[in-house]
């Protein structure tokens, strides 16, 4: 789970560009600050010191200050002249942003919820078409182009280390391209404030060489196979028998709901409830018995298994690769 | 009612009219006339702008320490990571009132309180205008404030942000009535803040003492003028806002539902629309305090009077013209954005102008370090860096990486307490002597100022590298594995070191009231009108309206007349001038002091909360708003013979 999540370390183009604008910006401003307390501070400096009975000097009243003037005029022209450079800077960057190449891109469309992210793969044959939650693969140095939608209210997707925000609203689809030139996993997190687990509704980023990455997408587009150790098939049955099948979907069982985190390959999942928590049998155990305890607010209800049913459960649901 | 038969022939009351030096009879009979009834009943029906202007100062700073108090409950929540103090419920609730409070109760309402109290005394008036409505706004506000945080005790306070952006602030992600006291709180507000800004343009145009034309007036005039009429332009904008929010919560419109042909966006672009202009509503009467304070402290007058004035109006232009930099992760179209970050560059200007000028005013000026002026020149490092994290935040891709991170909660803060809250503290200090009749400790004082810009810094500074290291805002907890545990802790203790020093502030102005060293009329040698009458002022503000001959009255020559004769003492007269050039124009009796406007705003408040409820509530709760506003309004027998004979006598 130590995955990054920094926008002045960057592994793509379009944090880099937006680093290097950051860079310019912190120089310039840390140039523009200095220069101000420094004349401040010289300022009060070689001001003699007075009392309120110090007679007012009312010179500035009878002639005006020429020096003064010039002076105070030179500095608002400097400054406007480092805003400009500062604005072309900014528009320059947005441009090269704006002009990444999306040759040959992987198209997906990610789908927020309160609190989770629907990751649907696109693909021109249906069939091909893939759905998972919460890690989104990409394969390193191919562009990448997000389609953002919203099911309930605004969240906003953000991956510092590759790109910069986007905003998915409801009733509007935005779009973001972005590319990963180094293998790794990225830590993103929703950055508009949607509710109650608003600070748990994180993702991954996992990029990989892309031959792995065609082989996972390969595997995701597999439904998983029936169960062969025994625990794991009476944990299936119990999944389908009890009320995760309201909201969940499994490819391959008679599971397809669409409300929660598609659960096909749930056990290849770095992450439990869109990053609160690692995955492992026992921290899911933890989740499905008491999610309101990890997630206060969560939409996930609590269910009482008993130990036995929960353990074959938690066997099936990580057998799920 | 008795009939007077030789009214209106033979005028039964003969007006005693001041005299330039004015005699012990008629100061006592202005002090009579201008003065606030005794008893509760004249508690309420108080409507002396000095008496509203200390209550609402009062009310304002305990709004700012109510909010401080929620603040520092976060901040003990995220000094480490995965805390289990406070829960999000609780949590979202925390910040929704802390924002709100900081915004709609404390920053705008406290400039607009501070005004009440020093405008008629800046500009040379016996009174503010519209003193009834100036006391409604007051009762109206109050009870807004008490509404909301009754609310928030019976755990039924807002939680969707200070922003309230649909549709998680709608019926279907909001239910309850969480929101509904949000949005009616805004109403409130409003209402209060849209009539304290026409009782200040009415004010400074028409009140002025003869002779202060435009370009005599001090520049913390100036600014709260422009501030008015910001209000004007922006405040409408929230206000249709928040009632077509309460609309779609409360009758079942759908302005904000995409699903019914609403847009969600348009609920940003109206509160930005606003919420921008917000910001320099706070700011501007800072930059006003500033104004104020420089010139007493380094003894000459501001350098660059026009281009500050200028810049003040060009910054209040411009600040409507930069909304959508709050929405650049919106899908919006990007060449648009790009000139949204023009303007939101171009606004450093004015302000950069400003600043040069202040620095000039004490590069050559004669320093007088006191409190005030430390206050002030605490100012030029944070608001400096406020600005610039700032122009920062106008770039498209930088605010792309960096909005809605803790970066934005720094540059805010810095933005705020540096450019309002310290000016403010500053000003405090600056104008506690004339408020009181007595001076704070200046020992005090110091410790109060010290802790506040270190703990500040350490406070908010670490927020920065925390957003850039990809803390979002508004997160009730973060894992351990983020690496932000160490700022953040940082960060609590300088807010532990800010709410100190803000304790200290607290204890200063209390016990400065009976052991504070005696002030005198003018303690800090200053040239505008309001040091040239005692401390405390006397009820009607100057024994002899003064006439005014130049931008510093009492730094300058004083060539005759200096000041009106034949105003009565035993009426409430008052001279209301030109607008440009402050020539006298007629003279007009204002109204004495009555409960009505105290009835009003108690009216008018069970309408706003019962509408919270029913809809009904607006048609029923009207009854007794037009009762009060009519009796308000109706016109007494004996006030209407008194000003015909005030009218007839020579």
């Amino acid at each position: 789970m130590s995955a990054l999540q920094d926008s002045l370390h960057t592994f793509g183009p379009q944090a880099g560009h937006i680093l290097d604008l950051w860079r310019l910006t912190l120089l310039i401003c840390t140039a523009v600050f200095t220069l101000v307390l420094l004349g401040f501070l010289y300022a009060i400096w070689r001001a003699p010191k007075a009392g309120p009975h110090t007679p007012p000097d009312l010179g500035a009243f009878e002639h005006s200050e020429p020096t003064l003037q010039r002076n105070v005029i030179a500095a608002v022209i400097v400054s406007a002249a480092l805003l400009l450079v500062l604005v072309g800077a900014s528009v320059w960057t947005d441009r090269v942003l704006a002009q990444m190449s999306l040759r040959d891109a992987l198209h997906v469309q990610v789908t927020a919820h309160q609190w989770w992210w629907e990751i649907q793969y696109d693909d021109a044959q249906p069939a091909r078409v893939f759905t998972t939650a919460n890690e989104l693969h990409v394969p390193v140095g191919r562009p990448v182009v997000l389609t953002l939608k919203s099911d309930d209210v605004i969240h906003s997707f953000w991956v510092p280390n590759l790109a910069g925000k986007k905003d998915l609203i409801p009733g509007r689809t935005a779009q973001m391209q972005f590319r990963a030139d180094k293998a790794g996993v990225y830590r993103g997190q929703c950055a508009e404030f949607c509710g109650y687990q608003h600070a748990w509704m994180a993702f991954l980023v996992v990029a990989d060489e892309p031959s792995r990455y065609e082989a996972w997408a390969a595997g995701q587009r597999q439904a998983p196979p029936p169960p062969a150790d025994p625990v794991a098939a009476r944990g299936m049955r119990i999944f389908l028998g009890s009320t995760c099948v309201m909201c969940h979907n499994i490819a391959g069982t008679d599971a397809s709901a669409r409300k929660a985190p598609d659960l096909s390959h749930l056990g290849s999942r770095q992450t439990l409830a869109a990053g609160a928590l690692p995955n492992n049998a026992e921290k899911l155990a933890a989740w499905i018995a008491e999610p309101q305890k990890i997630k206060p607010g969560v939409n996930m209800p609590a269910h009482a298994f008993a130990p036995d049913d929960l353990h074959a459960l938690v066997v099936y649901l990580e057998s799920l690769k | 009612m008795t009939r007077d038969p030789a009214w209106p022939d033979k005028p039964d009351i003969e007006p005693l009219r001041n005299t330039v030096p004015p005699s012990a009879e008629q100061i006592l009979a202005l002090e009579r006339t201008w003065r606030d009834p005794p008893g509760w009943l004249g508690f309420i029906s108080a409507i002396n702008h000095k008496t509203i202007g200390v209550r609402f100062i009062v009310t304002a700073f305990g709004f700012f320490v109510a909010g401080g108090l929620l603040a520092a409950l976060m901040r003990l929540q995220l000094a480490r990571p995965e805390s289990r103090l406070i829960g999000p419920d609780l949590y979202n609730q925390l910040f929704t009132m802390h924002g709100t409070t900081m915004m709609f109760l404390f920053a705008v309402p406290v400039m607009q309180a501070v005004s009440v109290y020093l405008v008629p005394l800046m500009v040379g008036a016996r009174s503010i205008a519209f003193p009834r409505m100036n006391a409604y706004a007051f009762w109206v506000y109050l009870f807004g404030g008490l509404m909301l945080y009754v609310a928030f005790a019976m755990n039924i306070g807002p939680d969707a942000g200070w922003f309230a952006y649909v549709p998680l602030s709608g019926p279907d992600y909001s239910p309850g009535k969480r929101v509904d006291f949000w949005a009616q709180l805004i109403t409130f507000t409003e209402l209060s803040g849209l009539l304290e800004a026409v009782i200040l343009i009415t004010t400074v145009f028409k009140l002025r003492a003869p002779g202060m034309t435009l370009n005599r007036l001090p520049l913390f005039v100036w600014g709260m003028l422009v501030t008015a009429f910001m209000v004007l332009f922006a405040m409408p904008s929230v206000m249709l806002a928040s009632s077509a929010l309460i609309m779609d919560r409360l009758v079942g419109t759908h302005f904000y539902n995409p699903a019914e042909g609403g847009d969600a966006l348009l609920w940003q672009h109206l509160f930005w629309f606003f919420g921008h202009p917000e910001v320099y509503l706070i700011f501007i009467p800072g930059l006003g305090f500033i104004s104020a304070i420089i010139p007493t402290f380094s003894r000459r007058p501001i350098f660059g009077y026009s281009a500050m004035v200028l810049a003040l109006i060009a910054t209040a232009f411009l600040s409507f013209g930069l909304w959508v930099h709050h929405m650049f992760a919106t899908n919006l179209p990007e060449l648009g954005k790009s000139f949204f970050t023009a303007v939101s560059m171009m606004i450093a200007i004015p302000s950069a102008v400003q600043i040069f000028c202040w620095i000039a005013t004490l590069w050559t000026g004669r320093l007088n370090l006191k409190t005030p002026l430390l206050f002030v020149l605490a100012f030029f490092v944070i608001l400096v860096i406020g600005g610039l994290s700032g122009v920062m935040l106008a770039s498209v891709p930088l605010d792309l990486q960096v909005h809605d991170t803790y970066f934005v909660v720094a540059h805010l803060h810095y933005v705020l307490i540096g450019g309002a809250v310290f000016p403010l503290i500053g000003a405090i200090y600056y104008w506690y002597p004339k408020i009181t009749g007595r001076l704070m400790s200046e020992r005090l004082g110091r410790w109060n100022f010290w802790l506040f810009f270190v703990g500040f810094n350490i406070a908010f500074f670490p927020m920065h590298l925390l957003g850039l290291m990809g803390m979002p805002r508004r997160v009730y907890t973060y894992p351990k594995e983020m690496g932000w545990g160490g700022l953040n802790l940082l960060s609590t203790v300088g807010a532990v070191m800010v709410a100190f020093s803000v304790l200290l502030f607290l204890v200063n102005a209390w016990r400065s009231r009976t052991h504070g060293a005696l002030a005198g009329d003018n303690p800090w040698g200053a040239g505008t009108l309001e040091w040239g009458t005692s401390s405390p002022p006397p009820a009607g503000n100057f024994n002899a309206v003064p006439v005014v001959h130049g931008r510093e009255p009492l730094w300058e020559a004083q060539p005759e007349p200096t000041h009106v004769s034949g105003l009565a003492a035993d009426q409430r007269e008052v001279l209301v001038t030109t607008v440009l050039e402050a020539h006298p124009d007629h003279r007009v009796v204002f109204p004495v002091p009555t409960p009505w406007p105290f009835v009003g705003a108690v009216a008018t408040t069970v309408l706003f909360v019962g509408s919270i409820f029913t809809p009904w509530a607006v048609v029923w709760g009207m009854v007794p708003v037009a009762i009060a506003l009519t009796a308000w309004f109706w016109p007494r027998r004996r006030e209407t013979r008194a000003h015909l004979a005030l009218e007839r006598s020579p």
